[in-house]
C-alpha cells in the first residue's frame, strides 16, 4: 500500500497534540509511517504510542542538532524518509515549525505543497485537500499535479484517530548543514499557568474586545471562560490596548478558530476578527452599540453591557451547574 | 548592506475579497489592491535599519500582475530605494513554489545581504513562501518573528512558536520572515511620494532571469474545485432589560452548550 509520511513534532521531549490528527490523516491516505527527529537513543519511548495512535512504521532519525538547529533536523529526517521509502505523500501540521519543514522539503524535492488543509481524502490516484478561504467564506479543493505531495494540515481539523497498529522500526542518523540552517540560542516555555484549554482547536472560545475597557476589567471574559470550560481569545483591538498577550488574538492575523461555541463579548466585529471565527457553529455576542457589525453573524446577540449581562450569565450557568 | 524586501499584492481586508468560483483564483476585480500590510512591517523592519545604518540599500521585490506597480510605488514612496516587479503571462495562477522560485531568482539577481519578508499574506495565509525561498537559496531562515535585530554579519530574533517563544539567529545572508508585531509601518510622507516617481522599478520577465516558464519537472497545487458558503445570517437580537444574562443562559441550555 501506498506510504504516507507524518512528521512527528516534538516539544520539551512530548509529542506534540497534532499527533493523533496526522496520523490519523496519513492512515486515511495510506499506510502512515511516523518520522520523528530525536536526539541520538531519545526515540525509543516514543514507539509504543505512536503504535497506538496508528502508526505502522517509525523512522527514528537521530541528531544531535535537535533543539541546537531551527527545521534543520526535522527537514533532514524527512528527506531521509522520502528517499529511502519513496511515499505517495508527506503530512505534517500547520504549525510555525511544520510549515517551515514543509516549505524547505517542497522546495527540496520540486514536489507540490498543499498548505493549511482543513481535510484531506484520496480519490483514485490523487490527494484531494480542503481549504477553508477568506475566513470560511469559500470552500476550496485542491490536489498536487506530480508526485509527490506535501500536506500541511491545520491545527485540530482532523478528530478522526487511527486504528493501532504495531510499527516496524527504523533508526537512521541525519546531518543538517550548519550553514543553511538558523541556530536555536535560547528557548522559553510559556507559562502554564491555567487549566484553561489551549486557544487552537477548543470547542468553546470566549473572546473579549476594546469593551472591556482595561486589563484588569479583562478578568469578566476569564471567568465567564472557566464557567463554560472554554478557551480565553480577544480581538486585536484588546491585544494592541495590552489587556490580553498576543497569543490569544483571534482573527485574519491571529488564530483562526472554529469551536461548537464562540462568544464575542465587547467586540464590534470588524471584517478581520470576522475572519477568524465565523466558522463558529454558534456564535453569541454581547455589545453596547446594537450597530455593532458582530451582530450580523450573532446566532444570540444582546444589546447591553457585558459588566451586567455577563456576571447574571454566570449566575445562571452556575445555578444550572449545581442542582 | 543590502536588504529585499518581499512584497505581496493583495486585496484590501477591509473590503469583501471574492475567489473566481471558476478559476478558483482570487477575484482582483472585486475590490481595491493594496501592497499587504504585513509587508509594510517587514519594509519597516529594512527602514529602521537603514535609518540608523548609512549606506544600507533597500530593494522591494514582488511578482504579479501589471498593477502590482501601484503597491511597489507606495513601498518606494515609504523609503525603499528601488523595485523589481516580476511580471510575465507565465505566472497566472503559480502556487507557493513557483511564486519561491521565481522570487529565489530575483532576489540572486540582486546580490543582498539580507531578506525580509512577512510571515504569512493576508490572502492566502500560506506563510511557506520564505522558508522555500531560502531554501531555493541554500540560506538560513528565521521565520516568524516578534523582535528582529540586524547587525554586520548576523541578525537575531525572538520567535514565537506553539508552546511558547525562543531566540533564533543566523549568519548573513539570510532569510528572514516578520509577524505583525515585529514592527509599525511608517506613513509615506509627500516628499517621500514626489521622490517614488522618480525611483527605478524595473520590470523583468522570466526570460530576464533566466528561467523556464514550463517550470519542467516541478510538481504544483491546483485548484479542482472552488464553492462559496452561504453567508452567516444575523439570528435573535435582544436588548437588555435587565434578564438578559438569564435569557442568554436559557438560549445556551436549549442549544445544549451548558
Amino acid at each position: 500500500m501506498n506510504k504516507i509520511l507524518a512528521l512527528i513534532e516534538m516539544s520539551g521531549g512530548e509529542m506534540c497534540s497534532t499527533t493523533p490528527g496526522l496520523l490519523a490523516a496519513a492512515a486515511r491516505l495510506g499506510t502512515p509511517v511516523a518520522v520523528v527527529a530525536v536526539a541520538p537513543g531519545g526515540g525509543t519511548g516514543l514507539v509504543a504510542e505512536l503504535g497506538s495512535l496508528g502508526a505502522e512504521h517509525v523512522y527514528l532519525a537521530e541528531s544531535d542538532q535537535v533543539g541546537k538547529l531551527l527545521v534543520g533536523p526535522q527537514l533532514e529526517a524527512l528527506s531521509a524518509a522520502m528517499t529511502a521509502l519513496q511515499p505517495v505523500a508527506v503530512v505534517v501540521a500547520n504549525s510555525a515549525e511544520g510549515r517551515d519543514v514543509a516549505a524547505r522539503l517542497a522546495a527540496r524535492t520540486r514536489a507540490g505543497l498543499i498548505v493549511d488543509a482543513v481535510d484531506v481524502r484520496s480519490e483514485g490516484e490523487r490527494i484531494v485537500a480542503t481549504h477553508s478561504v477568506f475566513g470560511g467564506a469559500y470552500a476550496v479543493e485542491s490536489t498536487v499535479e506530480g508526485a509527490p505531495a506535501i500536506v500541511t494540515v491545520r491545527q485540530g481539523a482532523i478528530e478522526e484517530r487511527a486504528n493501532a497498529a504495531t510499527p516496524a522500526v527504523t533508526t537512521v542518523t541525519v546531518s543538517a548543514d550548519p550553514a543553511h540552517s538558523a541556530v536555536i540560542e535560547s528557548v522559553s516555555a510559556r507559562d502554564a499557568g491555567s487549566d484553561r484549554p489551549e486557544l487552537r482547536g477548543a470547542a468553546r472560545v470566549v473572546s473579549g474586545g476594546r469593551g472591556l475597557g482595561s486589563r484588569e476589567s479583562f478578568v469578566l471574559v476569564e471567568q465567564l471562560a472557566d464557567a463554560l470550560g472554554a478557551a480565553v481569545g480577544a480581538s486585536r483591538a484588546a491585544v494592541d490596548a495590552g489587556y490580553v498577550a498576543q497569543t490569544s488574538q483571534v482573527g485574519q492575523t491571529g488564530i483562526t478558530v472554529s469551536p461548537q461555541l464562540y462568544v464575542a463579548l465587547g467586540i464590534s466585529g470588524a471584517i478581520q476578527h470576522r475572519a477568524g471565527m465565523q466558522t463558529a457553529k454558534t456564535i453569541v455576542a454581547i455589545n453596547t452599540d446594537a450597530d455593532a457589525p458582530i451582530f450580523d453573524v450573532a446566532d444570540f446577540g444582546v444589546v447591553g453591557d457585558v459588566f451586567t449581562v455577563v456576571p447574571q450569565l454566570i449566575e445562571a450557568i452556575k445555578a444550572r451547574a449545581s442542582r | 548592506m543590502k536588504i529585499a524586501v518581499l512584497v505581496k499584492q493583495v486585496p484590501d481586508t477591509d473590503e469583501e475579497r471574492r475567489l473566481d468560483p471558476a478559476s478558483g483564483l482570487l477575484d482582483r476585480l472585486a475590490g481595491e489592491n493594496v501592497a499587504d500590510e504585513i509587508n509594510e512591517r517587514a519594509l519597516e523592519v529594512a527602514l529602521s535599519h537603514k535609518d540608523s545604518h548609512k549606506g544600507t540599500e533597500v530593494v522591494v521585490i514582488s511578482l504579479g500582475p501589471e498593477s502590482v506597480t501601484k503597491a511597489l510605488r507606495k513601498v518606494l514612496s515609504m523609503g525603499a530605494d528601488s523595485a523589481v516587479h516580476v511580471l510575465d503571462e507565465a505566472l497566472a495562477g503559480a502556487d507557493a513554489g513557483r511564486t519561491a522560485v521565481v522570487l529565489a531568482a530575483a532576489v540572486k539577481q540582486a546580490g543582498v545581504d539580507l531578506v525580509v519578508a512577512g510571515n504569512e499574506s493576508t490572502d492566502g495565509r500560506g506563510g511557506v513562501v520564505p522558508a522555500m525561498v531560502a531554501e531555493q537559496l541554500g540560506l538560513p531562515h528565521l521565520s516568524f518573528l516578534d523582535a528582529v535585530e540586524i547587525s554586520a554579519g548576523s541578525v537575531t530574533g525572538e520567535r514565537g512558536t506553539d508552546s511558547g517563544s525562543m531566540v533564533v539567529s543566523a549568519p548573513l545572508p539570510a532569510v528572514i520572515s516578520v509577524t505583525e508585531r515585529s514592527a509599525e509601518a511608517r506613513f509615506p510622507n509627500f516628499r517621500g511620494i514626489m521622490m517614488a516617481k522618480r525611483k527605478p522599478l524595473s520590470v523583468v520577465s522570466l526570460a530576464d532571469l533566466g528561467m523556464d516558464p514550463d517550470f519542467a519537472g516541478m510538481g504544483r497545487s491546483v485548484v479542482v474545485t472552488t464553492s462559496a458558503r452561504p453567508l452567516r445570517t444575523a439570528g435573535k437580537k435582544i436588548v437588555d432589560e435587565g434578564n438578559a444574562g438569564t435569557r442568554l443562559a436559557e438560549f445556551l441550555v436549549a442549544e445544549q452548550l451548558v
